[in-house]
């Protein structure tokens, strides 16, 4: 059975193309997804990201077991609001997921994980709370707004109540603060996102969300699709989960190994499969390629190189590039000169260090 | 969604193949099929002097979501190819049944003609698709 998100009727009023998108059915684009991908670059969009799962965590050994669940170190949370990106692995360092920690007490953390792993990742985390007591607490009565782009705060501050709006304004990147929004309506707003623009992600109940929604088109931020941000995400340099990771991956293979904290004395789950496989040497990297040539880097394209064939993950036209990026993991060491083969034909592509985009323009060398 | 124009003839794959004089035949893809398909970013125009056979792909349309064959209605020589679409593919967004025609063939068999849907059917295979 496809979910549904409270804000549907409203895509659906809209003209949205609607899709399943891990069992939901959510708006891919409302027009054209290009001009989606250029409003959230040039001036403010949003998205509705409702079908991801909010989980609050509550007890007095929260924090210990976030220490055991997931890679990054939940140490790094001092502030209140203050968030952190992470995996979550199994025994064997593979990406069960990946999600967001929000701190928000000493006995009270948020997470934010995917969709399309919701049931597994709830399953996973209610066996490893067990030992530690630690209370394990759907939300399914928030929806969430992403709202992207650089004029995407500005306009958000614009709808909070005047007495929120110098602490909202004043939050740093990646924290998140309590703040009334219209009709007083209580919002969760982090400075977060997935689109390489600055802006929030605000967590609203849902039987506001229509409000929050119809007020922010009113401030003349502009719907945005599924499809607009995986191409914004894809220019970010931001990992897909499923596409660009899974089970089977580690973060190492994954250009993930900036969220891994091998921190003294915490052990963490997959924490001897990472080390192991980094002291015996990670044998496939991710990389970012280019094609300069006419064409579009697609999910599952060969990728040839001097040490064997690799695959494109996430591959796209990037609107604000005008030509096709692609995430790839090939073989470990010197690559030489790559190629993608597109039906057949094999076009030459360059080897990038990605984000390809950030803050609006095309990064150094893209 | 624009009006299907009532001199046209489709493939059930959502091409169509406008027919004109001296045996030569127009070919292109419908305004739904550009709506199904989303912003288009690259085409792979087929080669002129080459020959295209009839439900045989014959040119690669790619919108930002996924590449899709274009099949050709009727079989013959390429004749003409829409240049423009090279550096406006998007030219098939905004006017598929005109401007964003993607190319012409010097048709071999006439008989393949009759093999295709007429505007009629063919808007009636787009509403039962709809619902």
């Amino acid at each position: 059975m496809t979910e549904k998100t409270v804000l549907n009727a409203t895509h659906r009023a809209l003209g949205a193309r609607m899709v399943d998108f891990g069992g939901w059915d959510m708006p891919i684009n409302y027009g054209s997804q290009i001009e989606e991908h250029h409003a959230v670059r040039r001036d403010a969009g949003m998205f509705d990201v409702s079908h991801m799962t909010v989980v609050d965590l509550h007890g007095a050994r929260s924090k210990d077991f976030l220490r055991h669940l997931v890679a990054n170190s939940v140490e790094k949370l001092k502030a209140h609001g203050k968030a952190l990106y992470t995996c979550m692995l199994n025994e064997q360092g593979g990406v069960i997921d990946d999600l967001i920690v929000y701190f928000l007490g000493d006995e009270h953390y948020r997470l934010v994980v995917n969709a399309a792993t919701r049931a597994k990742d709830l399953a996973w985390i209610e066996k490893q709370a067990a030992a530690f007591g630690v209370e394990v607490k759907e939300r399914p009565e928030f929806a969430m707004i992403a709202v992207q782009g650089p004029n995407a705060r500005a306009k958000v501050l614009g709808l909070l109540h005047e007495v929120d709006r110098p602490r909202i304004e004043k939050l740093g990147k990646f924290a998140a603060a309590a703040a009334q929004g219209p009709h007083g309506m209580p919002l969760f707003v982090a400075r977060t996102g997935y689109t390489g623009e600055d802006g929030f992600e605000i967590i609203v109940p849902a039987n506001h969300a229509v409000a929050l929604w119809e007020a922010l088109a009113a401030a003349g931020v502009v719907p945005a699709g599924l499809g607009a941000r995986d191409t914004l995400r894809l220019e970010a340099g931001m990992n897909l989960y499923g596409q660009d990771m899974d089970e089977t991956v580690s973060p190492w293979e994954a250009n993930l190994g900036w969220t891994i904290a091998l921190d003294e004395g915490r052990d963490f789950i997959g924490r001897a499969a990472l080390e192991k496989q980094k002291a015996d040497g990670v044998k496939r990297v991710m990389v970012g390629l280019v094609l300069d040539e006419k064409g579009v880097l697609r999910h599952g394209q060969k990728v040839l190189t001097a040490n064997g064939e690799g695959e494109i993950l996430s591959g796209s036209f990037a609107p604000t590039l005008e030509k096709a990026v692609a995430f790839a993991r090939i073989p470990a060491g010197e690559p030489g000169a790559v190629r993608v083969d597109i039906r057949g034909r094999e076009l030459p592509v360059r080897l990038v260090k990605y984000p390809f985009v950030r803050d609006g323009k095309p990064c150094e060398g893209i | 969604m624009s009006e299907i124009p009532g001199d046209l003839k489709f493939n059930k794959s959502h091409e169509w193949a406008r027919i004109e004089d001296g045996g030569l035949v127009r070919v292109g893809i419908s305004d739904h099929a550009q709506g199904q398909l989303g912003d288009l970013v690259y085409v792979e125009l087929p080669e002129i002097g080459s020959s295209v056979k009839a439900g045989g792909a014959a040119a690669v349309v790619e919108s930002v979501k996924a590449a899709s064959d274009i099949y050709s209605p009727v079989s013959g020589e390429v004749v003409e190819v829409n240049e423009t679409l090279n550096d406006k593919p998007e030219t098939i967004n905004e006017d598929a049944w005109g401007e964003g025609w993607i190319y012409v063939v010097r048709i071999s068999d006439r008989a393949e003609l009759d093999q295709l849907l007429d505007a009629g059917a063919y808007e009636e295979l787009v509403e039962n698709e709809d619902h």
